[in-house]
């Protein structure tokens, strides 16, 4: 059986359970999600703006005219397997952007191709089709129905299909248990806490075993204890189900914890994708650099980004990943008597790291390659 | 600003000053000025410039019911079969109460089941309000019930509750319907909200007419009323409550890959539920309200005694199935309050077989069959004994006669008092108001509070008035409403006021307040009858208790809603209570206020028709005689001239409410 969600042996900072980081596996994964070119405007008359003015509106225009720019010029592409998460402030267009790319919302230009095709070309049916087998959603505040049961709510999407009862109860039972909610089966959404909620909602999103995973703000209304509690469990299914996840967020902290890759989006425009590595060194503009610099650097430096080529001087004292985050690592390191291989994830050799670079990290220093 | 002694008085509030000063002088001294200048047209719109449109609209209603036709089925035809759609359910519903369920017709008719006894109707009420709420409520409900048994008011009660049964299905039905439609379709709740608007102000009795003229006298014209009256509060609730789903529920829906209709029925409708319920409490409750009043029309029943007990000063009997409507009434309502909030279900770990799961359900099916079967054997078990029924007629033709002896001198004086001083000066003004004045003060009125649109709205809905040449007596309706709505907010607005500083007296205020908003309009009549008999003062008291709940409920409203940030900032400034209240409370609840007033005038409006019956000469004597000719022409049209003066008085006030709210910053 799957460990329970009530014991969190690992609820503290102590135990990150590591997902791949992108530059090791995620490169060579093919795009399963892909947007093109994806405009929203709102407001009557969006279509004639962007006739006007050729398809590429700059905000004077849009403005000009009345309407809001919600989505503007989003260009994404996410691979099978990964976590991408989209950050930005409220109001920065996440939930339209996300919306677009599984249709909630229709675009006012662009091109969405999931596994290669245009999904704005689908028609009312097949829509229907891929929302009911191959995606799931988990809103900010849960979204649950109030008259059904746990269990009802779980397996509603499964009853919307028409598969029977005894099936959709057995399907729903397995992922409650995976969400860990066991024992509330009969219990009605307003009796759970927001935390309970929002596992029920992860349930619900998980049953059909959809490919692609939208998560819009799912932690935002939860307290802050909860939130990495739920963080921690998400991983954890994470690690366990490799799905094509895009996680929405207007938490740094949490985008930094949990993604693979990062799209950063202000008014609408995603100013620049990278891991989370690659934010914090590289910043594209100064509004990112804003964000990164409170970030401590050994949250998202990973060994490899660190590892230095050549012999060390000492004897090699152990071994850890290349993925493997500073932070999740810096006590072994430091306590070890010697420089510590780094390997990939075939278990070869890249370089090896040494104490004073961990401690330079971890007092903030910069870190000397 | 203009500087009058200490007080500053704005530009706008001074103009409108001078204007009721002058209204005042005109009302004074209009019929001399008209003497003098050899203008009587002033005070008495010329005939001549009259268009009356009821003899079209009569014409029309000839034409319909004789020509009209949609090709393969006539007019006809068409209210031929809403009528059986009706008839054949409440024939149904009266057999299973009243008559039992019969085979065959005329002679040959045989009684094939008795109809529900006495017992096994109060055992499902009990049942259904332990499954609602509690046992408290079910006893409640059931010494309802019992009540009606004992008082002998069983059979029309049945009557009664039978139309309610078939009216508020079709209701709800009808209303989720539209509501659903108007959800999905924006452009068909355009159309549909001024039509709803309309339907909520025009007065019942105006209703009655044409449905009169088309079905004839009847239960099912009185159905057809009731459906037709309880209707748009279902509809309104049903957008209302659709839209307010959250979106994010919606969007699951969608995600899910909800088919439309799984997304309404299996998503929104449910989640919308809790929402609902309270309009199927409106509609119960209208319900109720408008199968007494359409007693006029053939509904029957407890409506029926109580005005054939008015028309013959019967006051015991008219009282005692006064009280019976009050009873049935707040048995009905409390158990459709229990079912709003049962809308939000818990969880129970139950599963024991169907039948111990549903103890109620059991319980009644056993009883239903246990004394019909005994009833063939023990008549007391199938009709509640003739020989323990208690009557109290002569209790209260007593105690009234009582208090007309003991306290005549009394009740005249205040009676006259309240006339001479008060209501006589107020008709005479307002009746001797030249008309195009009043025409030009409300097109002003309308221009300043909402532009263009609101002062163009004004005019013509005066002119209909005019033309059609009712202005006298929309005079006296305008005064008769105007006294009663002054009097319900001297009492109704510090009862507010008090009962928002204070829990106790709220408790009291609002029990009393729940009540009074229960009761059918009939009902009130029936005392105030008994005490000061007919005329225009009665109808002034039956309409200040019917208008009051709104003025005290909004006033209490607007004082408990003010953020209370705003009372610590004038406590720490040092206010007293005194200070508080009238620098602070009332201002900020000034716009709430004003919503209030605007409720009570509709509501005075509603009822000052149907106290036609105690004998006003106003629109709703119109309406009334127009009912008793069955003139449809008559009745819409001074229908329609109460619902122009409920609508001018509501945009005015609103746009008012609206303008005070922006100016002191409230959302
Ligand atoms: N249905 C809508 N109509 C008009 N404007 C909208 C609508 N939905 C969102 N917006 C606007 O689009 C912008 C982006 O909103 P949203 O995508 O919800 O941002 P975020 O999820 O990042 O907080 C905001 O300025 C918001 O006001
Ligand atoms: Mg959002």
């Amino acid at each position: 059986m799957l460990p329970g969600a009530q014991d969190h042996g690992c609820a503290g900072s102590g135990c990150h359970i590591a997902v791949s980081a992108y530059g090791v596996v995620m490169e060579h994964s093919p795009v399963k999600l892909a947007c093109h070119n994806v405009w929203k405007l709102f407001g009557n008359g969006a279509e004639r703006v962007m006739a006007q003015t050729r398809g590429n509106p700059g905000m004077t225009e849009i403005e000009q005219a009345g309407l809001i720019g919600a989505v503007r010029n989003a260009n994404l592409e996410i691979r099978e397997g990964e976590i991408f998460v989209i950050m930005g402030l409220s109001g920065s267009g996440k939930s339209t952007l996300v919306r677009c790319l599984s249709r909630l919302i229709e675009p006012t230009a662009g091109e969405i191709l999931f596994d290669g095709r245009d999904l704005l070309r689908a028609d009312e049916r097949e829509m229907i089709d891929i929302r009911r087998h191959k995606m799931g959603m988990v809103f900010q505040h849960f979204a649950l129905l109030p008259h059904l049961t746990v269990l009802q709510n779980v397996a509603f999407p499964l009853d919307v299909q028409g598969i029977s009862r005894a099936e959709r109860e057995k399907a729903a039972h397995e992922v409650i248990d995976l969400v860990g909610l066991k024992g509330r089966e009969s219990y009605y959404p307003r009796e759970l806490s927001g935390g309970q909620q929002q596992r029920v909602g992860i349930a619900r999103s998980l049953a059909v075993n959809p490919e692609l995973w939208f998560l819009d703000e799912p932690f935002s209304a939860l307290d802050p204890l909860i939130r990495r509690e739920m963080q921690d469990e998400f991983l954890r299914l994470q690690n366990l189900l490799r799905k094509t996840i895009v996680f929405i967020t207007h938490d740094f902290d949490e985008a930094i914890r949990l993604a693979d890759r990062i799209a950063i989006m202000k008014d609408g425009e995603v100013i620049q994708i990278a891991s989370p590595e690659e934010l914090v060194l590289n910043p594209a503009t100064d509004y990112v650099a804003e964000f990164t610099r409170h970030i401590p650097r050994a949250k998202v430096l990973t060994a490899g980004s660190l590892a230095r080529e050549g012999e060390p001087k000492g004897t090699i004292a152990g071994a850890v990943n290349a993925s493997d985050r500073i932070e999740d690592i810096a006590d072994r390191v430091e306590s070890a008597d010697g420089p510590m291989a780094v390997e990939d994830g075939n278990g070869s050799r890249i370089g090896y790291i040494e104490r004073q670079q961990v401690i330079d990290v971890l007092v903030g220093r910069v870190p000397a390659k | 600003m203009i500087a009058l002694g200490p007080y500053c008085i704005s530009r706008k509030a001074a103009f409108w000053l001078v204007i009721l000063a002058a209204s005042i002088l005109l009302g004074q001294y209009g019929k001399d000025l008209a003497a003098a200048l050899d203008a009587k047209w002033l005070i008495k719109f010329p005939r001549e410039l009259t268009f009356p449109i009821k003899d079209d609209i009569s014409r029309f209603m000839a034409w319909l019911v004789e020509d009209a036709g949609f090709g393969l089925f006539s007019f006809v035809d068409l209210t031929r079969g809403i009528a059986w759609l009706i008839e054949v359910p409440y024939a149904f519903m009266r057999g299973l109460l009243i008559d039992g369920l019969v085979f065959g017709v005329g002679n040959e008719a045989v009684q094939i089941l008795p109809p529900l006894s006495w017992v096994a109707v109060i055992t499902v009420v009990v049942a259904i309000g332990r499954w609602a709420g509690s046992w408290i409520l079910a006893g409640f409900v059931g010494a309802c019930f019992l009540y009606l048994a004992a008082f002998g008011e069983w059979e029309s009660a049945m009557i009664t509750l039978a139309s309610i049964l078939i009216a508020v299905p079709f209701g709800v039905a009808g209303g989720l319907g539209l509501g659903v439609a108007g959800f999905k379709w924006r452009w068909l709740d355009r159309i549909l909200t001024p039509i709803l608007d309309l339907m909520q102000t025009v007065p019942v009795f105006a209703y009655l007419v044409p449905i009169l003229f088309l079905f004839g006298f009847g239960p099912v014209s009185a159905l057809v009323a009731t459906v037709i009256y309880a209707m748009p509060p279902m509809v309104r609730v049903t957008t209302l409550a659709l839209r307010a789903v959250p979106a994010e529920i919606d969007e699951f829906s969608r995600m899910t890959g909800c088919t439309e209709r799984q997304r309404l029925w299996r998503v929104l409708i449910p989640t919308a539920l809790p929402g609902l319920m309270v309009g199927v409490n409106q509609v119960i409750m209208l319900s109720l309200n408008m199968v007494i009043i359409a007693s006029m029309i053939g509904a029957g029943g407890l409506g029926y005694d109580v005005l054939t007990s008015l028309r013959r000063l019967d006051i015991g009997g008219g009282l005692e199935s006064g009280v019976a409507i009050v009873v049935l009434a707040i048995a009905l309502d409390r158990l459709s309050q229990a079912m709003v909030s049962r809308a939000s279900p818990a969880h129970s770990e139950d599963s024991r077989s169907f039948l111990k799961r549903h103890p109620w359900l059991t319980t009644c099916v056993v009883v239903i069959v246990g004394t019909g079967l005994l009833g063939l054997i023990a008549p007391a078990v199938q009709n509640y004994p003739e020989a323990a029924q208690i009557t109290t007629g002569k209790i209260w033709e007593d105690l009234v006669g009582w208090l007309n002896v003991n306290f005549f001198d009394q009740i005249e004086a205040v009676k006259t008092f309240a006339l001479i001083h008060f209501m006589v000066p107020v008709k005479r003004l307002l009746l001797e108001l030249p008309w195009p004045w009043v025409l030009f003060i409300l097109t002003l009125a309308g221009w300043q509070l909402g532009g263009l649109r609101l002062a163009c709205l004004c005019f013509a809905l005066t002119a209909f008035i005019l033309s059609n040449g009712l202005w006298a007596k929309a005079m006296i309706t305008v005064y008769l409403c105007g006294v009663s709505v002054v009097i319900a907010c001297l009492i109704g607005i510090p009862l507010g006021i008090l009962s928002a500083q204070n829990d106790r007296a709220n408790r009291v205020v609002q029990a009393g307040i729940d009540t009074l908003q229960t009761l059918p309009s009939f009902v009130y009549l029936i005392p105030v009858v008994m005490l000061f008999r007919v005329g225009d003062f009665s109808a002034m008291i039956a309409v200040i208790l019917y208008a009051l709940a709104p003025a005290v409920r909004y006033a209490s409203h607007g004082i408990r809603s003010i953020p209370p940030e705003l009372l610590e900032a004038g406590i720490v400034s040092g206010c007293t209570r005194r200070q508080l209240l009238t620098r602070i409370k009332l201002p900020l609840a000034m716009p709430e206020i004003m919503l209030g007033i605007n409720q009570t005038i509709m509501l005075a409006l509603s009822m000052l028709v149907i106290t036609a019956l105690v004998g006003t000469r106003d629109l709703g004597q119109e309406v009334y005689i127009a009912l008793t000719k069955a003139d449809t022409g008559r009745g819409v049209v001074a229908g329609l001239s109460v619902a122009f003066i409920a609508i001018i008085a509501d945009r005015l006030i609103s746009a008012g409410a609206v303008r005070a709210r922006k100016r002191l910053g409230l959302n």
